[in-house]
């Protein structure tokens, strides 16, 4: 037996990648403006979605409900009629904690492609994982809330970094927590500067026709580009 | 949880690249803003390789540090914390230089050695 060194030089999310760029192909060829929604859990990725997804002028949207188990939340976006489609990621070792190229991939067939303008899908709750893996989105939005506290940019770098817009949720609370906001949007600046970010409340409404302005315009961008 | 996932990606890679070869030693280069941890990811790793052509293979990681380099200034600077800003201009076109790296470097796979004939 003797040993022998292989130089590789891969990036070993190369295949996640690939997986990513085929799906981006597919959804692009149907016309959908694709939207990866994360946040860690109980930030307000839902509600936020109740807010305007039955609501978007001219764009309709349906979801991909991603969760480790359970249709709570898709039962919920379902009763706004729109389409929503449930992807559980149990199957694998004890549940995955995001969703990969993979997973979106095999669920294509089960989207109503030709009836939506944008799919939004709901990743895992997790500020880690989801980041590191593409599943052929145009944009990347995050929801982190003010019950998070205002050190978040600088502990999840990369999440902060690769989402288009933050939306700071539950500012409602304000008055009521310690939370230094303007630190907060400090950090953000310092982690991902000249990102765009949204002072919403899921709860009060505050915020939430910006949101949906913000959305509708990701969706007339896709229109405005050459077929 | 973000380690295993990870650990998979790479265990991936590998076994492409060996095809049916045992593999003995693996060499990742990992940039410190991938927000790794090193213990976790072997553990991981000597995990999802059993029963594969990387059981009991060793990884090997190679740290890379971070650094950044502002387009207008063409300067270069390492950093310590994600703090995305030129110090010397303030501005944010400002691009990762090295520390997004996760990439297998390099395999060492076993091989029947080949017995001239005398």
């Amino acid at each position: 037996m003797h040993r022998t060194k292989v130089r590789i030089v891969e990036d070993a999310l190369d295949a996640n990648n690939t997986i990513a760029q085929a799906n981006r192909a597919d959804f692009d060829r149907a016309g959908v403006t694709v939207v990866n929604f994360m946040s860690a859990p109980g930030a307000g990725k839902t509600s936020l979605l109740e807010r305007v997804v039955g609501d978007l002028p001219g764009v309709r949207v349906g979801v991909l409900e991603g969760d480790v188990q359970g249709s709570m939340d898709a039962d919920r976006l379902a009763s706004l009629h729109v389409p929503v489609t449930q992807l559980n990621t149990d199957p694998s070792f004890g549940g995955e904690c995001h969703l990969d190229a993979n997973m979106v991939r095999s669920a294509l067939d089960s989207l109503p492609l030709e009836e939506i303008d944008m799919l939004v899908i709901e990743n895992v709750g997790n500020l880690v994982c989801p980041a590191e893996f593409r599943v052929g989105e145009d944009v990347r939005v995050m929801v982190s809330s003010v019950t998070e506290g205002e050190d978040k940019p600088l502990k999840y770098p990369l999440m902060f970094r690769t989402c288009e817009l933050v939306l700071v949720n539950k500012i409602d609370l304000l008055a009521h927590l310690d939370y230094d906001l303007d630190r907060f949007l400090y950090n953000v600046d310092q982690v991902h500067p000249g990102a765009e970010r949204l002072l919403v409340s899921a709860r009060t409404g505050e915020g939430i026709d910006a949101w949906r302005d913000w959305l509708t315009g990701v969706a007339a961008a896709r229109e405005e580009m050459p077929a | 949880m973000h380690e295993l996932s990870l650990s998979g990606a790479v265990l991936n890679t590998v076994v492409k690249h060996a095809g049916e070869r045992r593999v003995s030693l693996v060499s990742l280069r990992v940039g410190r803003l991938r927000q790794v941890v090193p213990d976790t990811l072997e553990f991981y790793f000597e995990f999802v390789a059993r029963g594969t052509v990387c059981e009991g293979a060793r990884l090997e990681l190679q740290i890379v540090e971070a650094s950044l380099r502002c387009n207008p200034c063409e300067r270069e600077w390492a950093i310590e914390i994600p703090a995305f800003r030129c110090p010397t201009c303030g501005g944010a076109d400002v691009e990762v230089a090295s520390g997004n790296e996760f990439e297998v470097e390099s395999i060492e796979i076993e091989e029947a050695a080949c017995i001239a004939p005398r």
